[in-house]
């Protein structure tokens, strides 16, 4: 599955698919293929096509609660990179452990945490998911799986090997076959803490898929400007790990290596390194605006990546085969709308945090 | 004609087991040959002759050597094993280095840690009055059991570290364990302290109960990210969905003339740390008694042992089911006079101290801290409100530390009942010197206590 080493040599800002060959059209994936293969319904891939839109929305009512100064800190959306977090997670079972950054909120709304919950933990409420303690960075729910999301750039990655760890070896747990997933960031390419856990995972051969969402800039610096290597997903070779590349604009791309890898790995334990190429739409943080936005990358290039929109792509595909209409579009939209409408509202309506709260979950009994 | 002497390989070694004679009797040696392999309470030392000759044995493989007895003599073919004959040009042998490489300690001890470490071999905590049947261990040999007795009872415990496998520890804690455990359960780890702790947070994530062993706690600050930013606060920031119930463990402390970046005693940074508990033993029962409750707390722990408490021996409880609970301090000594407070070897120091007050007519009273977060204040007021007296021992840097907590702790619960100000003893604040003369100046010692001890008392209102 792994793309050989020869086949990863040349980069530049091409576009790769999961075995490291030049992506020659923007709808490589052969959809129908991978739904045949996957045997999806249209009920799944409708389903698939409104969590996409049920994200975007969720994003872009954060971004403006922000802007009315409803909610603190620092907000990181995902908007562009949404079939990243579903062509992987879709591919996941219950009992499987999810990882991510601080730019969380995608995959814990796609692993199945309720909408309002995880806007009046952004809220900074104590309906919050996380009871108003983390915020925004720092999305937890342990019921669906999801370990968290962390605000120190690498320092999840470390985490997923302990996670990993305990998949394969905790008596309890060691029978379902079940895998970590742990996404990363571009800019965590180059801290000490991703290497020696990559090395690590690898020397243990431990259940976890890292994902790395290559949207291409570390806040403000892009791959070119951070890393010797662009080839980022080749870094995994220095530790024998399996890896390839997968155009991260296209949910049935990475559905199909994901669900693949995934596979393999319930079967035979070992880590894998995926990079999805992909798109940061909005700026690193909220704080930074067009106006920063300008000083590391030029409009124009927004503008192509809006080209290839992965929601677009996702249902330009479910048209051409029938399974959506403009009709079930702009009901699926409306309804998506809704669901983050309603999420606000139910954040602002919470209570706030109560002074007692304030020591509460420092230490456990 | 040379002896060739057991070797003192650490500050608390006392004696040495042959192992086996690596050259037969008689033999003709040489300078830097390795005539025979010893067996100290650290580790296996390869001796090396340090004359070239005919080598003569003394004692037999299993012997038990006092340190500095002859167990050979390289001389002349001439020369019978007893010796008599020869004259002697009276230098002994330097010891040989250990090989052991992180393990290795110099040798050099002072009358006042030989005196240091009687006192602890003399030390009871509160807890062992009724304890049962006890046995006479190491500090080290005490935390080996409690690893040992906390694998037994919990699958979920597993051990990790650098070289805590197949190279049986570098300290010689885990020794055997591969063996017993098999590597699933003492995982050798690369030198990698920020994936270690990593590995150690998410499994403990999961529920299992991960020990890392740093082999120095020096070794920690690599993974300090992991540690302050995630382990301690994966509770808080998840809205108390996700515990991490882990012992994070390891030598550390001052002297023996590790120098700059192998000798300091960090735990106040841990215990400043929300989220985190830290504990810090000062005898082989309480090192027990707390590893294992630390392995049973649902929080991390940060477990810090003290290296040149590692051959200090005590009674120890072998019941199993001993515990010493987290943020219970001891009470070492009881006195009238003035409270001395501690942890970890610095309780050993004011213990010590508190003899020769005795012989001065100073009842001190000493508390051993054990815990220091959570921390035991109301035993220290209750003392305090007895003696009107306190100092606080610590062998950190001076400024923002465990002795300047105690002294405010004392000074907003106790202050109507102080007549003098709480003093602090300290190391000095510099980076740890290398030269023995130079640390001697920059490490605590128990003639600081005693002066510090008198001029609280010096200054009675």
């Amino acid at each position: 599955m792994a793309a050989s080493p020869a086949a990863l040599k040349t980069r530049g800002s091409t576009k790769y698919d999961a075995h490291g060959a030049e992506i020659k059209d923007a709808l490589v994936a052969d959809s129908e293929a991978v739904i045949a293969a996957l045997n999806l319904s249209d009920d799944q891939l409708l389903l698939t096509y409104q969590r996409a839109l049920e994200v975007r929305h969720f994003e872009e009512q954060c971004n403006r609660a922000f802007r009315a100064g409803k909610v603190g800190g620092y907000l990181h959306l995902y908007i562009g990179q949404e079939a990243v977090s579903l062509g992987v997670l879709e591919a996941c079972k219950q009992g499987d452990q999810v990882l991510s950054s601080y730019r969380d909120h995608a995959h814990c709304l796609i692993l199945g945490s309720d909408p309002n919950t995880v806007m009046a933990e952004i809220y900074g409420k104590s309906t919050g998911i996380s009871r108003g303690k983390g915020g925004s960075m720092h999305l937890f729910d342990k019921a669906n799986g999801f370990a968290g999301g962390y605000g120190i750039v690498g320092g999840n990655v470390p985490l997923a090997v302990g996670i990993g760890w305990a998949l394969k070896y905790k008596n309890e747990l060691k029978e379902n076959k079940n895998i970590c997933v742990c996404y990363l960031g571009d800019g965590s390419m180059n801290a000490g803490a991703f290497h020696e856990a990559l090395n690590m995972a690898a020397l243990y051969e431990l259940p976890i898929l890292y994902v790395l969402e290559n949207n291409k800039y570390a806040m403000g610096t892009s791959v070119e400007r951070h890393s010797a290597n662009t080839d980022l997903s080749s870094r995994a070779d220095s530790y024998n790990m399996k890896n390839s590349k997968v155009d991260g604009q296209d949910y049935f791309a990475v559905r199909k290596v994901a669900q693949e890898i995934i596979d393999e790995m319930r079967i035979n334990p070992a880590p894998y390194f995926l990079e999805a190429v992909t798109y940061r739409y909005v700026g690193h943080g909220a704080a930074d605006g067009a106006a920063t936005q300008i000083t590391y990358r030029d409009p124009s290039e927004l503008e192509e990546w809006k080209k290839r929109d992965p929601i677009n792509i996702l249902g330009d595909a479910l048209r051409k085969r029938g399974t959506l209409t403009d009709a079930k579009h702009d009901e699926l939209d409306k309804s998506a709308l809704e669901i983050a409408r309603v999420a606000a509202e139910f954040a602002e309506n919470s209570p706030v945090c109560a002074p007692e709260e304030l020591t509460q979950d420092v230490y456990v009994d | 004609m040379a002896e060739v002497i057991m070797p003192k390989m650490g500050d608390a070694m006392e004696e040495g087991t042959l192992l086996q004679w690596l050259k037969p009797d008689g033999a003709t040696v040489s300078i830097g040959d390795v005539i025979a392999e010893i067996e100290t309470d650290k580790s296996n030392v390869e001796v090396e002759a340090e004359e070239a000759g005919v080598l003569h044995t003394k004692v037999q493989p299993g012997a038990t050597v006092p340190v500095g007895e002859p167990i050979a003599i390289i001389g002349d073919a001439a020369v019978t094993s007893n010796g008599a004959s020869a004259s002697s040009n009276g230098a002994a042998p330097a010891a040989p280095l250990a090989s052991s490489g992180e393990g290795a300690v110099a040798p050099a001890t002072t009358k006042e840690e030989k005196d240091i470490l009687a006192v602890s071999a003399a030390t009871r905590s509160g807890e062992m009055k009724d304890v049962g049947e006890t046995v006479n261990i190491s500090y080290r040999e005490a935390i080996r059991m409690a690893l040992g007795e906390e694998l037994d009872r919990d699958e979920n415990v597993f051990l990790l570290g650098e070289e805590i496998g197949q190279y049986q520890g570098t300290f010689k804690i885990t020794e055997n364990f591969l063996d017993k455990y098999g590597p699933e359960r003492i995982v050798d780890t690369p030198i990698s302290e920020a994936a270690m702790v990593g590995l150690t947070t998410g499994a403990a994530m999961m529920g299992m109960r991960p020990v890392i062993e740093f082999m120095t706690l020096n070794f920690a600050l690599v993974a300090w990210d992991q540690i302050i930013n995630h382990t301690a606060k994966i509770l808080y920031m998840s809205g108390g969905q996700y515990n991490v119930p882990c012992v994070l463990r390891g030598p550390g402390g001052v002297g023996v003339q590790l120098s700059a970046q192998h000798s300091q005693d960090l735990a106040h940074w841990y215990a400043n740390t929300p989220g985190l508990k830290v504990v810090a033993p000062a005898t082989p029962a309480d090192a027990k008694g707390l590893l294992k409750a630390a392995i049973r707390d649902n929080n991390p722990v940060v477990f810090t042992e003290h290296a040149g408490l590692y051959g200090s021996k005590g009674d120890v409880p072998t019941d199993p089911e001993f515990i010493v609970p987290i943020g219970v301090a001891d009470v070492k000594r009881k006195g009238k006079d003035v409270t001395i407070i501690s942890y970890s070897r610095g309780t050993i120091i004011s213990l010590a101290a508190a003899e020769q007050l005795a012989a001065e007519g100073i009842d001190a009273e000493v508390i051993d801290l054990r815990s220091l977060m959570p921390f035991d204040i109301d035993t220290i007021i209750e003392s305090v409100k007895k003696t009107h007296h306190a100092v606080v021992v610590q062998e950190q840097w001076l400024y923002y530390g465990i002795a300047g907590e105690f002294a405010a702790q004392i000074s907003e619960k106790a202050f109507d009942y102080l007549d003098a100000p709480v003093e602090r003893v300290a190391g000095a604040f510099v980076p740890m010197p290398y030269s023995r003369a130079l640390e001697q100046l920059a490490v605590t010692h128990e003639a600081d206590v005693i002066a510090a001890v008198k001029r609280t008392l010096a200054r009675n209102s």
